[in-house]
C-alpha cells in the first residue's frame, strides 16, 4: 500500500492520467469510444429512451449499450442500484473501469486478503454532476392519487396522505452528489470528496479540482470527472425551451445534424454519458509502477459574463485557457491540437471560437480539433471526462481521430470531414464552456 | 516557501433572522427562532407544516435588473453578497454597473466564485398539472407525446433555467464583474462550507486574488418538503414549531427547513494588505472528507467527521489533544453541524470527543441551527459567520430548546444563554462543522488575525 502525504506546504507535485472509464454513446469502455472516435463513427439515432414525437428534437445520443449498473458494482451493492438514478449508474461504472484500467485495487472490488493500492484516506474523489431531473413517471404516479373532484392536482390532499405514495428514499435519487457518493462508498475512498455542478463544465471542473487536491498533497489519487443523462422527461424539455436543442425530422441522418462552428449550426443533440478519469500523483503512480496515459500540465478556470458581443462571452474562457497555459508554464504555440466543447449551438460556439482565436491567432486555422459532439452529442456534466480521456487516447496513441462535421466550417478553424491521420502530439488543450458561463480549460502532456 | 495566506475581509448574509448582520447577530445573542408555520405555499397538511422562512426580504431593484428571472436562492446570494462587498470596503455594487471588481481595483479575471448554491425553485405548480395532463392512469403510465404537449404549454425557458444551480454564480458574476475562476458545488448540507473551503484553496494556490465564496438555498417549496418528509428528516413537532429545532436535546425529532444565503469575501493576505483591508479573520484550516460508509446513514463512530476536522487543525497546525498557550482549549467554540436529528447529534458529539480527547468537554459547542433552521447548503457559510462574530464580540451563540439533556449529547451546547467568553479569555480560534447527505464531512477553522 502506497502511504501517504501530509498536507503539502507550498511544493506541488505531478499529476498524471493512469485510467480511463468511459460510458458513451459509443459503447461501454475507453476502446469502444476511441475506435469510434477514429473510425468516424457518429452514435447520434433516434430517439428511443422516450417517446420523442411531441418534442422538437428527435435525435439522441443514447448509450445504448449501457443498461445499468448493476453488472459493474460489488456483488453485495446490487440493491443499492435502485436507488440511482441514470446518471449515478453511469458514473459508478465508469469508476470500476478507470480502477481497473489503472490497475488500482480499491476495498469494493478486492479479493479477500488482497493489498489495496491506497489507503482509503489517500484516495480523493471529484465528479461533476447534472441537476438530475426527477423521473416524470415515478412522480405523477404519486401525484395523481391526489386529486380534487375535478381531476386537478390537491395539495391539501397531497401533504395529507399522497405524499406516502413516493417511496422513502425519492430524493436521495436525485441529490447531485449521489454520483460521488456512491462511488466513495463501493471504493471506500475518504479523501477529499466534491459534486461540481456547472453544467457541461462541471466534469472538466472536476478533474482540474482534483488536479490541485493531489498537487496539495491532499491526497494521492483521485476520480475525477463526470456523467450525467437529460435523456428523461424534463432533460428533453428543458434543453427544447432554451433554443439549444436542434429541431429535427424523424428519419433523418443523425450525422448531419450537429455542426460546431459552422454558419448553420441548428443546435444540440442530447447525448448521455460519463468520463471517470484516475489521476495519481506522480510519485506515487511511479512507485507503484503504473504506466500513464499523460501528465497533466496545468488547470485553469474562468467566468463569462451572461451579456454581450461574442467577445465579451468570450472573456472567462480567455482567463480558463490563458491560466491553465500558465499553469503549465506552456505558450499557446506548443498546443498540438484542442478538444474544444464545440456543442453546435450557434450562440455557444462564436463565443468559445473568439476565446480560441483570442488566445491561438490564426494558427488556429491549422491546430487539429477533436469535434467530438457530432458523433457523441452534448454529454454535458459527462463531456469533460470523456474528452480529457479521448485526449489521454490521442496522446498514447499520436493519433487525431476523424471528424465527422457535415455542414459549412468557419474558415478559421479547420472543419469538414476527415479521416484520422497520425500525428506528433505532445500537448493538448482541453476547453469547454457552459450554460452558467462557467469555463474550464486543461493542458494534458504526453511527457 | 510559506503557505500562502488567506483572510477573510467582508461577510454578508440573509437568514430568516434578518439580513444586517449586526441585528441578526443581537438576535442570535437573545436566543430568538426563526421558526413559524410555512407561509410560501399551503402546508397546512404537511405533516411538517412549519419552517424557518426569511421574511419581508427583497432585493434591491438596481441588482435585480442583473438578472430579473433569477429565483429565490439566486436573489438571496446576490443579496448577501452585496453585503459582503460592502462590510469589505469595495463599494456599493448598486452603482457600479457591473464592473465592480474593475472599480475597486481587482483584475476580473482575478475576482473569482465558489459557491454551495442550491438548485432553484421548481415551477410545481405548473410542472404536478402538466404531470397530470400526461398521466395515462389506464396504462399507469406517462403519455410522453401528451406530456409534452402539455408541459411545453406551461413550463417557461427563464424560469426552467434558474433553476439550474450554477445560474447564481453566474448572477453574481454579472453583478461584480468577475472573471476568474468560478465553481458550485453541490454537495448537499455541507455545500457551502466546502465551497469556502475550497475558494480558500483557490486563494493559496495563486489562481485569484479575491474569492466570493458561499452559499444559498431554499427548499421551501412542495417538493423540497416533500423529499425531507419521506426521509423522515425533519421535525414533526406541529404542535409546538417554534421550539422545534432542538439540537443535542433528547426530545429532538429531526431538523428544521430554514432557507438564505451566506456570502464571504476571501482574499489572498498580500492583497488584503496591499489594498489596506480591515482583516475579519484568517482562515487557518480546511478539511473535507468523505465518510464512504452510506447514502442514508451517518459512519456511526464519526471518524468521516473526524477526518474533516483532523485536516483542517492539521492545516491550522493545532494540536487538538492540550490547551493553549493562554491554558485555554486548543478551539474556544465549535459551531455544530448540530441538525437537531438523533443521528446527527450524537455521531457528532462522539466525532469531536475522539478528536479532541480531553479537550472536548471545555468547548462550547453550540447549534445556531436552534435558532435559524436548516439553511441546507447555505447552512455552513451563515454558520461560519457567526464564528468570526465570536471572534470580534468575545461571545458565542447558544444552543436554545436544550432542556432534557440527552446521555449520549454530553458536551458543552451553551444550553439556551448566550455566553461572555472574555472573562476566560476571549474566543480567537474557532471551528466550523457541516455534513451531507451521502457521507459529505467538511470543516474550517477561522482564527483572529495577527500579522
Amino acid at each position: 500500500m502506497v502511504s501517504g502525504w501530509a498536507y503539502n506546504r507550498g511544493m506541488s507535485r505531478r499529476v498524471v492520467i493512469t485510467g480511463l472509464g468511459v460510458v458513451s454513446p459509443m459503447g461501454v469502455g475507453i476502446d469502444a469510444l476511441w475506435e469510434g472516435l477514429c473510425a468516424g463513427r457518429c452514435a447520434i439515432g433516434p430517439m428511443t429512451r422516450i417517446d420523442a414525437s411531441g418534442f422538437a428534437c428527435k435525435h439522441a445520443a443514447e448509450a445504448k449499450e449501457f443498461s445499468s449498473a448493476r453488472d459493474y458494482v460489488p456483488k453485495n451493492y446490487r440493491k443499492a442500484v435502485k436507488v440511482m438514478a441514470r446518471d449515478t449508474e453511469i458514473a459508478v461504472a465508469a469508476a470500476k473501469l478507470a480502477t481497473e484500467d489503472a490497475g488500482i485495487v480499491t476495498k469494493g472490488y478486492a479479493e479477500e486478503h488482497a493489498a489495496l493500492t491506497y489507503e482509503p484516506g489517500r484516495l480523493g474523489c471529484q465528479i461533476g454532476a447534472g441537476l438530475i431531473n426527477a423521473e416524470v413517471p415515478e412522480l405523477s404516479a404519486a401525484l395523481s392519487t391526489a386529486t380534487d373532484g375535478a381531476g386537478a392536482f390537491s395539495l391539501a390532499k397531497w401533504g395529507e396522505s399522497a405524499v406516502n405514495n413516493l417511496t422513502p428514499l425519492w430524493m436521495l435519487k436525485y441529490l447531485p452528489n449521489m454520483l460521488a457518493c456512491h462511488v466513495t462508498i463501493i471504493h471506500d475512498a475518504r479523501g477529499p470528496s466534491n459534486t461540481l455542478t456547472c453544467s457541461e463544465a462541471s466534469g472538466l471542473l472536476s478533474i482540474g479540482e482534483s488536479m490541485r487536491v493531489i498537487e496539495q498533497g491532499r491526497a494521492d489519487a483521485c476520480f475525477a470527472g463526470g456523467a450525467e443523462s437529460k435523456l428523461n422527461h424534463m432533460g428533453v424539455l428543458r434543453m427544447q425551451l432554451s433554443g439549444r436543442a436542434a429541431q429535427t425530422e424523424s428519419g433523418e441522418d443523425g450525422a448531419s445534424i450537429v455542426r460546431p462552428f459552422d454558419r448553420d449550426a441548428r443546435g444540440l443533440v442530447i447525448g448521455e454519458g460519463g468520463g471517470i478519469v484516475m489521476l495519481e500523483s506522480e510519485e506515487t503512480a511511479t512507485a507503484r509502477g503504473a504506466r500513464s496515459y499523460a501528465r497533466v500540465l496545468g488547470f485553469g478556470a474562468g467566468q463569462s459574463p451572461s451579456r454581450g458581443d461574442a467577445a465579451r462571452r468570450a472573456e472567462g474562457m480567455v482567463v480558463a485557457i490563458r491560466s491553465a497555459l500558465r499553469d503549465g508554464d506552456v505558450e499557446a504555440a506548443e498546443i498540438d491540437a484542442i478538444v474544444p466543447h464545440g456543442a453546435g449551438v450557434l450562440r455557444d460556439d462564436e463565443a468559445e471560437l473568439a476565446a480560441l482565436r483570442d488566445v491561438f491567432g490564426d494558427r488556429l486555422a491549422s491546430i487539429p480539433l477533436m469535434l467530438m459532439s457530432p458523433m457523441v452529442g452534448e454529454l454535458s456534466a459527462g463531456a469533460g471526462g470523456v474528452a480529457v480521456a479521448a485526449a489521454a487516447m490521442a496522446l498514447r496513441h499520436q493519433m487525431v481521430p476523424a471528424r465527422v462535421h457535415g455542414g459549412s466550417p468557419d474558415a478559421r478553424v479547420l472543419g469538414g470531414r476527415a479521416e484520422k491521420r497520425p500525428a506528433k502530439l505532445r500537448r493538448i488543450l482541453v476547453v469547454t464552456n457552459s450554460l452558467g458561463g462557467q469555463n474550464a480549460a486543461l493542458v494534458l502532456s504526453s511527457d | 516557501m510559506s503557505r500562502t495566506r488567506v483572510v477573510i475581509t467582508g461577510m454578508g448574509w440573509v437568514t430568516p433572522l434578518g439580513d444586517d448582520v449586526e441585528r441578526v447577530w443581537s438576535r442570535l445573542m437573545r436566543g430568538d427562532s426563526g421558526l413559524a408555520p410555512v407561509t410560501r405555499f399551503d402546508a397546512a397538511t404537511f405533516s411538517t407544516n412549519f419552517a424557518s422562512e426569511v421574511r419581508g426580504f427583497e432585493l434591491d431593484p438596481a441588482l435585480v435588473e442583473f438578472a430579473p428571472d433569477a429565483h429565490l436562492n439566486s436573489r438571496f446570494a446576490m443579496s448577501a453578497a452585496a453585503s459582503a462587498w460592502k462590510s469589505a470596503g469595495l463599494g456599493d455594487v448598486r452603482s457600479m454597473g457591473g464592473e465592480a471588481a474593475r472599480r475597486a481595483k481587482i483584475e476580473p479575471g482575478r475576482l473569482g466564485i465558489y459557491l454551495g448554491a442550491g438548485e432553484g425553485t421548481p415551477d410545481f405548480d405548473n410542472f404536478a398539472a402538466s404531470n397530470l395532463k400526461g398521466w395515462d392512469a389506464g396504462a399507469r403510465d406517462t403519455d410522453t407525446a401528451r406530456w409534452a404537449e402539455a408541459a411545453l404549454a406551461r413550463l417557461r425557458h427563464a424560469s426552467e433555467t434558474e433553476q439550474e444551480p450554477n445560474m447564481t454564480a453566474q448572477h453574481l458574476a454579472d453583478v461584480f464583474g468577475a472573471r476568474g475562476p468560478s465553481f458550485n458545488c453541490m454537495t448537499a448540507c455541507a455545500a457551502s462550507t466546502q465551497a469556502t473551503g475550497e475558494a480558500a484553496e483557490i486563494l493559496r494556490n495563486g489562481d485569484a486574488d479575491v474569492m466570493l465564496a458561499g452559499g444559498s438555498h431554499t427548499m421551501i417549496h412542495p417538493l423540497g418538503m416533500t423529499g425531507f418528509i419521506r426521509l423522515t428528516a425533519m421535525s414533526s413537532r406541529r404542535d409546538d414549531p417554534a421550539t422545534a429545532s432542538r439540537p443535542f436535546d433528547s426530545t429532538r425529532d429531526g431538523f428544521v427547513m430554514g432557507e438564505g444565503a451566506g456570502v464571504l469575501v476571501l482574499e489572498t493576505l498580500e492583497h488584503a494588505t496591499r489594498r489596506g483591508a480591515n482583516i475579519l479573520a484568517e482562515v487557518a484550516g480546511y478539511g473535507a472528507s468523505a465518510d464512504a460508509y452510506r447514502i442514508t446513514d451517518i459512519q456511526p463512530d464519526g471518524v468521516g467527521a473526524g477526518a474533516a476536522m483532523r485536516q483542517a487543525l492539521e492545516q491550522a497546525e493545532i494540536d487538538p489533544m492540550r490547551p493553549d498557550s493562554g491554558g485555554r482549549p486548543p478551539v474556544q467554540y465549535i459551531s455544530a453541524h448540530g441538525t437537531g436529528t438523533k443521528e446527527n447529534d450524537s455521531i457528532e458529539t462522539r466525532a469531536v470527543k475522539l478528536v479532541f480527547g480531553e479537550q472536548a468537554k471545555r468547548i462550547p459547542f453550540s447549534s445556531v441551527k436552534s435558532m435559524f433552521g436548516h439553511l441546507i447548503q447555505a447552512a455552513g457559510a451563515v454558520e461560519l459567520m457567526t464564528c468570526i462574530k465570536a471572534i470580534e464580540t468575545g461571545w458565542v451563540p447558544p444552543t436554545i430548546n436544550l432542556r432534557h439533556p440527552d446521555p449520549e449529547c454530553d458536551l458543552d451546547y451553551v444550553p439556551n444563554t448566550a455566553r461572555d467568553m472574555r472573562e476566560r479569555g476571549g474566543v480567537d480560534v474557532c471551528l466550523s462543522n457541516s455534513f451531507g447527505f451521502g457521507g459529505q464531512n467538511n470543516t474550517i477553522i477561522v482564527k483572529r488575525f495577527s500579522p
